[in-house]
């Protein structure tokens, strides 16, 4: 199979703009995720336009950045973020909106400020959450980039696969394919591991 | 009388113009010093009135007022007992019990020291480090009423602090009660449905009626507690305070 | 104010950006909207629209024959469970499209293989929603049932499935969705049919208000189907929370 440098070349490639993107998206939206779950007005604004977002097809849309920002990095950043966005925000959102009540209230009752409410209980609460969220924008992430590469202009894996394809041998494609999936499903499963780690 | 609470009424608007009067127009005073217990059966507005003597619930109509002043929140002379617990799940016990102090900024040294004084009169003591999901739900309220303690409030404000224990466990949990409440001055308003816990425990019984709650009666039990707890159960005084009771409250399930 | 009228500050905002002519690709709202009109009565529409919701449905039907009741077996038989479980896992998070060039190599270029692309991209969810669905049952009722004497079919078709409900619909939404992309996507990368053209045709001859306008379609699409969904999801919740 592929032991020889261009499977590892390949993931090299493709995991720059995948990391990129998450990490750009995890800050971001984790931020905008709090601000929605904070602040009605930012809820009011932004709930609607995240659930769409989340139910859309945004595949449609990878190839228009194409003409937006030519066949770089860019674009598939921007295709990862636009894929691991919405429930990254989404999962941050509902992290803060979650807090129990009665948490609420006991740090009332000793007389809290708002700020000590959101510092010391409303984050501390939303952090599960949040790193669910982080764990599923990755896999978003995946998808993401790997439509881009099959879409945009083939780099990194999913060049390998279409030149696989192209030239018809079809057990080494199989197997950068199977590669894929196998990368995509440890990693996250060892986030998940992290995750019940981190929060029992 | 160290709270008193005058002509308190409190509606809930279900957003369809229905409205609930959950208390109507209800006075109530509670001396110093004593366990003042609020009891009824559900829905008769005993929480939502404790709750608006906590400052937790805004009210209607009235007023509360607390060594004389009227407050419309929380304050550092009352401090509550959750029914939950309320407990932060991913602090230790030494954290939660400090949790008071902690928000009021006193430094970090200080309070873990005056939490481990509560949290050895609570019996805890070697808990420390525990997490709430490591503890049965009776040291969890164990550490709930520790807290509460630890912040040298006048007022301890209780709601149904033992209805989610066992049976067992919530008999040692009152009569511990009463031996803690021997050695701090404290005052205790208390909420509770049931009718033994009330007669055993209290000064004074405000007998609440539901829909709209409204106070129907006050009891004052007669019983003496300096006695063991088994013998107080067995008083003819403790016995008929709680048939008196029943009595009266067994019009309104 | 409702969350939904957000929306209309939304599509203000993208009227004067476009208007302002922001960016090359950002048409004004309004010019979207009559885009809209203009292409949904057409014949070209109107095929592609068959072809795509042809293709949408098959996949569909499938993933709900073969994932509901996969689902009840993994939940009900053990080793079934242990067996698949890992599988369903790992591809309810994967990047199915990575699976499509196989399948255009298995299965050929055209229609069938964009069936077989939403049947993949939905069934997982489905069966995993079913399993957790079917396993978080409420076992006291299950028992009733039996000391009433009921049959194994009348367990399954009285109770349990029923007592699973809310958590398979709640699968079945998500499958929808994924269902659509799955269409998206395979009408992109395999055979460029139906929407999956359009969207080709649209953006290479940079016909952007056209191009929108199919977006908001097949988003508004998406969006009616998972709504839908949740609205007999919530017909079911009712009894979920006294489960």
């Amino acid at each position: 199979m592929l032991r020889d440098g261009s499977l590892g070349k390949a993931y090299l490639i493709t995991a720059q703009p995948l990391l990129l993107g998450v990490a750009l998206c995890g800050v971001a939206g984790i931020a905008f995720g709090i601000g929605m779950g904070l602040s009605r007005t930012v809820e009011w604004l932004s709930l609607p336009v995240i659930i769409i977002l989340q139910a859309a097809p945004m595949a449609a849309i990878i190839p228009l950045l194409t003409y937006m920002y030519g066949i770089g990095l860019t674009s598939k950043v921007l295709a990862v973020i636009m894929l691991a966005a919405p429930v990254i925000v989404m999962n941050s959102y509902k992290g803060i909106r979650n807090t129990p009540p009665s948490l609420l209230q006991m740090c009332r009752s000793f007389q809290g400020t708002r700020a000590q409410e959101v510092l010391k209980i409303v984050l501390p609460h939303a952090a599960a959450l949040i790193f669910t969220g982080l764990r599923l924008g990755l896999a978003m992430g995946f998808i993401g980039i790997v439509i881009a590469e099959l879409l945009i202009t083939p780099t990194g894996i999913g060049d390998l696969i279409s030149y696989h394809s192209s030239t018809a041998d079809y057990s080494k494609m199989f197997a950068t394919i199977a590669s894929v999936v196998a990368v995509a499903a440890i990693s996250l499963h060892l986030l998940q591991l992290l995750e019940r780690r981190l929060f029992p | 009388m160290i709270v008193e609470v005058r002509n308190v009424s409190k509606t809930y608007d279900n957003g369809r113009g229905e409205e609930t009067h959950a208390l109507r127009d209800v006075n109530l005073t509670f001396p110093k010093g004593q366990l003042s217990t609020l009891l009824g059966p559900s829905g008769c507005g005993k929480t939502t009135l404790l709750k608006i003597i906590a400052g937790l619930i805004p009210r209607n109509a009235g007023e509360v007022l607390v060594k004389g002043k009227p407050v419309d929140g929380p304050g550092p002379e009352r401090a509550f007992v959750f029914q939950d617990f309320a407990l932060l799940p991913w602090a230790t016990v030494l954290r939660n019990v400090a949790f008071g102090l902690e928000l009021r900024g006193m430094p970090r040294p200080e309070r873990e020291q005056v939490a481990r004084k509560y949290i050895a009169e609570v019996g805890l003591k070697g808990f420390e480090q525990r997490y709430p999901a490591q503890l049965s739900g009776g040291m969890r309220q164990r550490v709930g009423l520790a807290r509460a303690l630890a912040v040298d409030a006048d007022i301890i404000l209780m709601d149904e602090p033992f209805s989610s224990v066992d049976e067992q466990t919530r008999r040692k949990f009152q009569e511990d009660l009463l031996d803690l409440l021997r050695h701090h001055q404290k005052t205790v308003i208390f909420v509770t449905h049931s009718i033994e816990e009330a007669a055993y425990l209290s000064d004074q019984i405000a007998l609440l009626s539901p829909r709209p709650g409204r106070v129907s009666k006050i009891v004052r039990p007669n019983v003496d507690h300096s006695r063991s707890p088994d013998e107080i159960r067995r008083d003819q005084g403790y016995l008929d305070t709680v048939d008196e009771i029943w009595g009266m409250l067994r019009q309104y399930v | 104010m409702k969350m939904v009228f957000s929306l209309i500050v939304w599509a203000v905002l993208w009227e004067i950006a476009g208007r302002l002519k922001l960016s090359t690709i950002v048409p004004p709202f309004s010019a979207v909207i009559e885009a809209m009109f203009e292409i949904a009565p057409t014949e070209k529409f109107g095929k592609a629209a068959i072809i795509t919701l042809r293709s949408f449905g098959l996949g569909m039907l499938f993933a709900l024959l073969i994932g509901i009741p996969l689902g009840i077996v993994m939940a009900r038989v053990r080793g079934v469970g242990r067996l698949l479980g890992m599988w369903v896992n790992i591809f309810v998070s994967a990047p199915i499209s990575a699976l499509v060039p196989i399948l255009m190599a298995v299965v050929g270029i055209g229609e069938t293989t964009v069936v077989v692309t939403v049947f993949l991209f939905a069934v997982f969810v489905i069966t995993l929603d079913t399993q957790v669905g079917i396993t978080h049952a409420d076992r006291s009722l299950v028992e009733m049932g039996r000391s009433f004497g009921a049959t194994r079919s009348q367990l399954y078709s009285k109770i349990l499935v029923w007592s699973a409900l809310p958590e398979i619909l709640a699968g079945v939404r998500l499958g929808a969705i994924r269902g659509v992309k799955g269409v998206v996507i395979g009408q992109l990368l395999v055979a460029i049919i139906g929407v999956g053209e359009l969207f080709e045709v649209y953006s290479n001859n940079f016909l952007m208000e056209e191009f929108w306008a199919l977006v908001v379609i097949v988003f508004l699409f998406a969006f009616a189907i998972s709504e839908a969904i949740a609205a007999l999801e919530r017909r079911v919740e009712y009894y979920a929370a006294s489960r």
